[in-house]
């Protein structure tokens, strides 16, 4: 029991991860390597609001993830903005690089220590038993978070104004530029919205247990959840994050604990051997060097 | 490509001798001696502090070159560049550790490691392209630096491999200024091999690839075989300079060999400048002495007491701000900059080359 819930839980962190790198490629076939780093930015953003917003943990809360869309939307439009219509491999790299200058600045501003804006913030965190098996309160609300992500996308994407235009960029770039479509906007946005759910979950999980510098690997790890259900697909990269968490846990449970950080990367291998575009990824041209 | 320094005037060759040569005219004879000269100078004229910078440039100038041959000319992605670095390491400090292996053996044993692993590096890139192969690199470097942390843990190293010296005709290498000749040589070595690889057959394969795979498929060109090939000597090169990198320092941790280093020899080869190996070389200069500057210039500046501790976050931040403002000011890196610099004097008083076509 304890480990359904552990793979459960898991699973919903890489799943609420995963959907940024598929908002954003799926829009601008953009690999955002610096996706763990903007996450820990959203949480490291908690500490900062939470020193504003003394006795409001809800209003600092809620500051912070306003801030990391905002912090999305100004990288598309001060860098990203720059690198479109270059090489795949510059593209990339641009987000790398930002990453290193992320995780740079985040320790100059609030230094390497391990930080807990659970304490800063006020709230606890209690352990749940639920039919046998414990689960720490933010668990549970990521879990809860996660679910309602994916509806919220899903429901955006599908019936909203700009969630049919991001749709529509995505599909064919020059047509939905040519029917009017403000491109620039919609990348701006897709980029706020990645960040919103990677700082969701980097919030979410630093109020669990921490802020640590390893968070960006967490990050790295999501990525091929994301993979395996199909870089374009919402529904795929909530499937593959269960896919990665199940063989993770149970893997670390049964074989080596040591394998915690590279079972993701077995996955990820043996998904590109046999389907590299993923389980319900769209079979693309993958002819973009 | 290989290609001679734009000169002013017209250098025509009247034997084809002169066409494979690879020092054509007496300036370049002349100033290629300088250089070599200045190298050989150079240990004796500069402290161990420097000496130790130079090695260092010298040993990231092989990995950035063999990366240069599989991204810059082979058009082939990869991030898993410490991963091979961190195999030939790995090799060199099992075989040294275990039984004792002298530097004859473990040399070419990294290379073979390099080789085999080139091999499963390369494979998938028959059949993925760009940023998935990017991808599967990445994933590839994980389980290589994770087998090597297995074996750290499995053998009771966790901190580390202490390899000793090695012996070259039976004198150990101890001194900075042996190391250096060492590395120079090694790193000549390299170079003369990619030159020699990129003007022959392979290379001119290569380039075709890189530029399109269907129309040199159509030309008659084995595109599994010489994709393969790439990432076969590539990566043997690599692991030599893993090899080197355990003798070096002497002590091999898994801990050295994260995704960091990865990216900094991607970032070499941007810096430098892809496509040419003059940038590999450049870039992984500008690479390794980059920390050490922003280091002198922190202690220019007046309270550098409060920022002591932060010099690491301080290189981190301004090495990805480097990266950027190259990726998007200058895409043709460091070379781009050497050529226009070459340009200006060249064609002056004029400013721009002639129309192509026009009368050369």
């Amino acid at each position: 029991m304890q480990l359904i819930v552990n793979i459960i839980v898991l699973a919903s962190i890489y799943a609420l991860i995963a959907c940024g790198y598929v908002l954003i490629y799926r829009v601008s076939r953009v690999l955002n390597l610096a996706h763990g780093e903007l996450m820990m930015l959203g949480a490291y953003l908690v500490l900062a609001t939470a020193s504003l917003f003394n006795n409001h943990p809800a209003l600092a809360l809620g500051m912070a993830v306003l801030l990391s869309l905002v912090a999305g939307g100004l990288v598309y439009v001060f860098l990203m903005r720059k690198m479109t219509g270059e090489m795949v491999l510059a593209a990339i790299l641009t987000t790398v690089a930002l990453g290193i200058l992320i995780k740079g600045v985040v320790v100059l501003i609030w230094s390497a220590q391990q930080q807990y804006p659970a304490q800063a913030l006020g709230v606890p965190n209690p352990s749940l038993a639920i039919a046998g098996a414990h689960i720490s309160l933010w668990s549970a609300v990521l879990v809860g978070v996660t679910a309602l992500t994916y509806g919220a996308l899903f429901v955006f994407l599908r019936f909203g104004r700009w969630g049919t235009r991001m749709r529509a960029a995505g599909q064919n770039p020059l047509l939905a530029a040519q029917r009017g479509i403000n491109l620039h906007g919609v990348y701006a946005l897709a980029w706020g919205l990645s960040t919103l759910t990677g700082a969701a979950a980097g919030i979410l999980m630093a109020l669990d247990s921490g802020i640590t510098q390893a968070m960006p690997i967490i990050g790295l790890k999501a990525f091929p959840a994301a993979l395996v259900g199909g870089l374009d697909s919402l529904a795929g990269a909530l499937i593959g994050a269960l896919i990665v968490a199940g063989a993770e846990v149970l893997l670390i449970y049964y074989v080596d604990p040591l394998l915690s950080d590279v079972v993701p990367f077995i996955v990820l291998i043996a998904m590109l051997i046999v389907r590299p575009w993923g389980l319900f990824g769209t079979r693309e041209e993958l002819d973009r060097v | 490509m290989f290609r001679p320094a734009p000169r002013a005037s017209g250098y025509f060759r009247t034997a084809y001798a002169q066409d494979a040569a690879l020092v054509q005219t007496c300036t370049e004879k002349a100033s290629l001696v300088l250089f070599l000269v200045a190298l050989a100078v150079l240990p004796f004229a500069v402290g161990p502090f420097l000496l130790d910078l130079a090695c260092q440039v010298l040993l990231a100038s092989i990995g950035a070159l063999s990366l240069m041959l599989l991204t810059g000319y082979a058009g082939q992605i990869s991030l898993g560049h410490a991963g091979l670095i961190a195999a030939g390491a790995f090799t060199t400090g099992i075989l040294a550790r275990e039984i004792h292996a002298p530097f004859w053996l473990t040399l070419p044993a990294s290379a073979l490691t390099g080789v085999v692993l080139g091999f499963i590096f390369g494979l998938p890139s028959l059949r993925l392209r760009g940023l998935y192969l990017a991808v599967s690199t990445l994933a590839l470097h994980f389980i290589v630096i994770y087998l090597g942390g297995e074996y750290e843990t499995k053998r009771g190293f966790s901190t580390g491999i202490v390899v000793d010296p090695p012996s070259l005709f039976g004198v150990a290498l101890r001194d900075g200024r042996a190391w250096y000749f060492v590395l120079l040589a090694a790193t000549a070595a390299c170079l003369l091999i990619c030159i020699n690889l990129l003007r022959s057959r392979s290379g001119r394969a290569w380039l075709a690839i890189h530029t399109r795979e269907t129309v040199a498929e159509a030309l008659g060109i084995h595109v599994a075989r010489y994709k393969l090939l790439a990432f076969v000597i590539s990566s043997a090169m690599t692991s030599v300079a893993g090899c080197l990198f355990a003798y070096y320092r002497g002590f091999v941790s898994i801990e050295a060999f994260d995704l960091f280093l990865s990216i900094q020899y991607v970032a070499m080869i941007i810096i430098g400048g892809m496509g040419s190996l003059l940038g590999a070389i450049l870039g992984a200069a500008f690479v390794v002495v980059f920390p050490y500057v922003i280091e002198a210039l922190l202690h220019l500046l007046p309270n550098v007491q409060r920022l002591a501790g932060d010099i690491f976050a301080v290189n981190y931040a301004s090495f990805g701000v480097a990266m950027i403002l190259f990726l998007i000011f200058e895409p043709l890196g460091l070379v781009g900059i050497w050529h226009r610099v070459q340009n200006y004097f060249l064609l002056w008083p004029f400013k721009q080359r002639p129309l192509a076509g026009g009368r050369k």
